[in-house]
C-alpha cells in the first residue's frame, strides 16, 4: 500500500492543478497524470481488467480526443477572468471545500469492517470473472451499450460534419480573383512579403520592414498576431533612424550611400 | 488495507472536479472536470467491489467508462460545433436560449 500513499497526494495535487492552471493543454496533461494514477490504484485493488481499460480508454482515447479538439479550437483556449455572476467563483470554492469536508468526514466516520477481498471472486482470474458477470447478469445492459455507442458515433459524425455549400475554389479561380482585386482595388497580386525581410532577424515572428522602417502586417501569420508572439521591432526602427541620421551627418559618401540603397531595397 | 483512504481520495477528487465545473469558463476544461468526477466515482465502485468481495462494482465502473467515452465524443463534437459558429469555447457565450 506504499503505492497508494505515494500516488494519492500526487493525484490530489494534479487534480487541483488541473482546475487552477490557465492553459487548457496543461489541464489535459495533469488530468492524464490523475488517470494513470487511478489505473495503478485499480491494479492495486485486484482489478487488472479495469487497469487495462482505464489506460486504453481514458489515457489513450479520451485524452487524445481532448488534445485533438484543443488543437482544433487552438487560439481561444485561455479562460476569461470576467465573472458573469458576481461572487460566483468565491461561492463555488467555498461550497467545494465544504462539500469535500462533508464527504471526508462522513466517509471516515463510518466503519466498514475488514474488506472481504476479491480472492474468491478472482479465483479463475479477473477477466473471466468479469466476463462471466457481463454476459450473464448484465447482458441486457451490455447489449444496450452497443446501441449507445452507435448513437454516439453517428451523433458525433452528424455534429462534426459540414456540408460544402459553395464549390471549392480552384487554382484558376484564385488567380482570376487575385487579378480582379488588383484591377479593382489595387491589391498587390504577387506573393506576400516573407517575415524578417530587411529586419535584424529572419525568424517567423519578426515582421518584415518596409522601406520607411515600419513593420509590414502582411508578413506575419494571423495566428501569431492573435497569440501576441510577434516580435517588437520598434527598437530596430530607432536604430535604423539613428543610422540614417548618422549617414546624413557624415555627408554623401559612396560606400554609405550604397549601403543605404541596399537597406532600402 | 482498510478502504477508508480510497474513499477519502475518491471524495476529494470528486469535489475538486465539481469545484472545477463551477469555477472554469472554458467548455473543454469543464468537460475534463466532469471526467474527473466520473473517474472518482469509478474509484469508489472498485473500492466497494473489494469490500464486498464480488465483481459487480467493477462491472459498474466498466459501464461508467463506456458511457463516459460516448459522452466525451458527443460533447466534444458539440463544443466543436459551437466553436465553429461563435468562435469561442467559453460556456458564458452560448447563452442564446436565455432570451
Amino acid at each position: 500500500m506504499i503505492a497508494f500513499w505515494i500516488l494519492a497526494p500526487l493525484m490530489v495535487v494534479c487534480a487541483l492543478g488541473m482546475v487552477v492552471v490557465r492553459k487548457a493543454v496543461h489541464s489535459a496533461l495533469l488530468l492524464a497524470v490523475v488517470m494513470v494514477g487511478l489505473a495503478v490504484l485499480y491494479a492495486a485493488q485486484d482489478a487488472p481488467f479495469l487497469f487495462a481499460v482505464q489506460i486504453i480508454v481514458y489515457t489513450g482515447a479520451v485524452l487524445m480526443l481532448f488534445l485533438f479538439v484543443l488543437m482544433l479550437v487552438g487560439v481561444d483556449t485561455s479562460d476569461s477572468m470576467v465573472e458573469t455572476l458576481p461572487g460566483q467563483r468565491v461561492a463555488a470554492i467555498v461550497l467545494g471545500v465544504l462539500f469535500a469536508g462533508l464527504l471526508v468526514v462522513a466517509v471516515s466516520q463510518a466503519t466498514y469492517g475488514a474488506a472481504f477481498g476479491l480472492e474468491a471472486a478472482n479465483a479463475d482470474g479477473n477477466v473471466p470473472g468479469v466476463a462471466q458477470l457481463l454476459f450473464s447478469k448484465y447482458v441486457f445492459a451490455f447489449e444496450v451499450t452497443s446501441a449507445l455507442l452507435i448513437t454516439a458515433a453517428l451523433g458525433a459524425m452528424l455534429l462534426a460534419h459540414r456540408e460544402r455549400l459553395t464549390p471549392k475554389a480552384t487554382q484558376r479561380d484564385m488567380a482570376l480573383q487575385r487579378m480582379r482585386d488588383y484591377a479593382e482595388r489595387g491589391v498587390h497580386p504577387g506573393p506576400l512579403p516573407s517575415p524578417g525581410m530587411l529586419a535584424r532577424h529572419n525568424s517567423v515572428d519578426t515582421p518584415a520592414l518596409l522601406p520607411d522602417g515600419t513593420p509590414s502586417e502582411l508578413s506575419i501569420s494571423r495566428v501569431m498576431r492573435a497569440h501576441g508572439t510577434v516580435r517588437d521591432v520598434s527598437h530596430d526602427r530607432l536604430i535604423a533612424a539613428e543610422v540614417e541620421s548618422d549617414t546624413k551627418q557624415l555627408g554623401p559618401s559612396r560606400t554609405l550611400d550604397r549601403q543605404d540603397e541596399a537597406g532600402e531595397r | 488495507m482498510s478502504i477508508t483512504p480510497f474513499l477519502v481520495l475518491s471524495g476529494l477528487l470528486f469535489s475538486i472536479g465539481a469545484m472545477g465545473v463551477l469555477v472554469r469558463r472554458n467548455a473543454i476544461v469543464v468537460f475534463m472536470c466532469v471526467e474527473l468526477m466520473l473517474n472518482a466515482s469509478n474509484l469508489a465502485f472498485v473500492t466497494f467491489a473489494r469490500q464486498h468481495g464480488n465483481l459487480d462494482g467493477q462491472i459498474a465502473a466498466f459501464f461508467v467508462m463506456v458511457v463516459a467515452a460516448a459522452e466525451v465524443v458527443v460533447g466534444l463534437a458539440i463544443i466543436m460545433t459551437i466553436f465553429r459558429t461563435r468562435r469561442s469555447a467559453s460556456v458564458d457565450d452560448a447563452s442564446l436560449l436565455k432570451y
